[in-house]
């Protein structure tokens, strides 16, 4: 519990003791928001470790062989993970729910197995070491980052292109026969994530000495998930208060830091049980309401729906 | 050459092994169960802890750990698809809900070391272990100048003989018959008089079974029995598998295990080892763009 106190009492004192994690928090939350932007357009893509993949080598890649400034290296990352989208979205975003999923899972694997650990340049399975990382320096362009953009983000979500991807992922039907561009919109959205993820992998090169391969398997994109599934998906808070309270809790609660992934497996069956829509739901913070009272009562009342 | 390919049939046997169970829950239930993986790997780390800490022979203690695995599968059932079920949740809920499971039970193998609270299940924390010798007898054979060992003998002839039986459950039997009804259409196996709950907890129970079977014998085979055995051997892999032979359809899962067998050695042999940790990956992302369906999928259109 100190922790939690010292953050109240000596916001100072904390920042300097825990810069490594608030930075981790950090770029969790970025990620959580490039996970968010498929989801709030209906669609449960896994790619993000794969693009976060492609910010992170080529940031480091090219401050390793090119005199080019740092912030131009990142930007290329990400630009670059966004036009890899594109090349797997075209076919990939024919398929939907379960198949959707897999597809992006067999993306991340095929590229991280298949193509990272086989090229030279990459450093294969050695991963690479970083010449630019600064720790330290590394957390102020992550904690402006974030913010601003969850803002940008936010607004999006308002917006005619927001409106779309709501739609779309309501009734994918009745959102194309109003006349939206469900393949276009669809497309934007998934760019858009792949974009942010790159700028995720590119801002945390930066503060780690060394990029390792096995950092972005499945592993870390089903972490991703848990992030936005916990905290919520109806608006870009929600997966943003679900990577600050999963990344930080293994530091609140230190007794059961080894068990770190029984607590999250357990809140995770907890959240999708009782609460589908986050711990943001609508509405701000609400408390956990057992979602079983309320099927059983209107399963009750309209015994047919029951099935 | 021979030999790469008599490998190509063993690996194949353990991944179409798996690949049913995987497939069998989709196919019944529209589920995707994640915490497959993680029950493989509980299926070899039961066995193991039976034989080497509590003594128990390896026959018994394989039987044992089948039957465990298979409760596991009704644990699945109850905390993590029911409860969704209930509330008409979209499947990837489910799909959630149990990597959630399968989190919980690779941490606590994981986690477990002497002295713990899981002690009694397993003592070596993240460490990979190997059944102490001379618990299964293991004669080698030399047929035509192959050299076959007899655990994977053993593995050929019990999954081909499963299949067989599996095949003939699902085909001639009142509960096949219920289970193909539910695949088919819930709403009217329930008009039916169908117990549709039932045959969901039967269905995770047999699936899970089958997976704590493939995990055991992947252990006995491969002698490498750890926390991370699911996750990083067939988790993915078994997804290519039942991609490769059309989600949902048990024959696709069989030939698709030895097919992706047989794709994983050749690369081996043509390309090295690096190529073949990634080949059963693109495969299953080329599948899904080029033929979504599978190769034996013909029906699965509606429900992409």
């Amino acid at each position: 519990m100190d922790f939690v106190i010292q953050l109240f009492t000596d916001p100072v004192g904390f920042y300097n003791q825990h810069e490594l994690l608030v930075a981790q928090v950090g770029i969790n939350a970025i990620l959580a928001i490039s996970l968010f932007v498929t989801f709030y357009s209906g669609q449960l893509t896994l790619a993000n470790a794969a693009f976060m993949a492609i910010g992170a080598y080529t940031t480091v890649i090219m401050s390793l062989y090119l005199p080019t400034p740092l912030p131009l290296n990142m930007l290329v990352g990400a630009l670059l993970a966004g036009l890899v989208g594109v090349v797997v979205g075209l076919p990939v975003l024919r398929l939907r729910g379960v198949f959707l999923a897999i597809a992006t899972i067999g993306f991340v694997e095929a590229l991280r197995l298949g193509v990272i650990l086989n090229v030279p340049i990459t450093g294969e399975g050695q991963g690479l070491h970083n010449p630019t990382a600064e720790p330290l320096a590394g957390i102020v362009p992550i904690l402006i980052s974030l913010p601003i953009l969850a803002y940008l983000v936010w607004r999006l979500t308002r917006t005619r292109l927001g409106q779309a991807w709501s739609a779309i992922r309501e009734d994918e039907l009745a959102a194309s026969s109003n006349g939206i561009n469900v393949p276009l919109y669809k497309m934007i959205a998934f760019i858009i994530g792949a974009v942010i993820a790159g700028y995720a992998g590119a801002l945390e090169t930066h503060i780690n000495f060394y990029i390792d391969p096995t950092e972005y398997g499945v592993a870390r994109t089903i972490q991703i998930l848990t992030f936005a599934v916990v905290g919520g998906t109806t608006n870009v808070f929600g997966p943003i208060v679900g990577a600050v309270f999963l990344t930080a809790l293994p530091e609140i609660v230190r007794q059961f830091a080894s068990y770190r992934d029984v607590v999250n497996g357990i809140i995770l069956i907890l959240v999708i049980i009782f609460r589908p829509q986050g711990i943001v739901g609508r509405g701000g913070l609400a408390l956990i309401r057992p979602r079983w009272l309320t099927t059983w009562r209107s399963s009750r009342e309209h015994p047919a729906s029951a099935l | 050459m021979a030999q790469q390919l008599l490998n190509a049939i063993f690996i194949g046997s353990i991944y179409a092994l798996f690949a049913v169970g995987y497939t069998l829950v989709f196919g019944v239930l529209d589920v995707l169960n994640l915490a497959h993986s993680a029950v493989f790997m509980l299926g070899a780390v039961i066995t193991y802890s039976l034989v080497a800490l509590h003594g128990v022979p390896f026959l018994p203690a394989a039987l044992i750990a089948v039957v465990a695995c298979g409760l596991l599968g009704l644990l699945i059932e109850f905390v993590a698809l029911r409860p969704l079920r209930r509330r008409n949740a979209p499947p990837i809920s489910a799909l959630i809900s149990t990597i959630g499971l399968a989190l919980i039970f690779v941490a606590i193998v994981e986690q477990a070391t002497p002295g713990t609270v899981f002690s009694w299940l397993w003592q070596d924390g993240a460490n990979s272990v190997r059944f102490p010798s001379g618990a299964v007898p293991n004669p080698t054979y030399h047929v035509l100048g192959l050299t076959i060992e007899g655990t994977k003998l053993l593995i050929l002839i019990t999954s081909v003989v499963l299949m067989l039986v599996l095949g003939y459950v699902i085909r001639f039997t009142q509960l096949g018959r219920a289970l193909r009804a539910v695949a088919e259409n819930r709403r009217a196996a329930t008009l039916l008089g169908i117990q549709v709950d039932r045959i969901f907890a039967s269905t995770l129970f047999l699936s899970s079974a089958l997976g704590g079977l493939a995990g055991l014998l992947f252990g006995l085979a491969i002698s490498d029995i750890g926390p991370y055995i699911g996750r990083d051997q067939v988790e993915l892999k078994g997804l290519a598998v039942i991609v490769l032979g059309g989600m949902g359809s048990i024959p696709g899962a069989v030939l698709g295990g030895y097919l992706l067998g047989l794709i994983e050695v050749l690369a081996f042999v043509r390309f090295g080892s690096n190529i073949e940790a990634g080949v059963a990956f693109a495969a299953l992302f080329l599948m899904l763009v080029i033929r979504p369906q599978g190769l034996f999928g013909a029906r699965l259109r509606e429900r992409l």
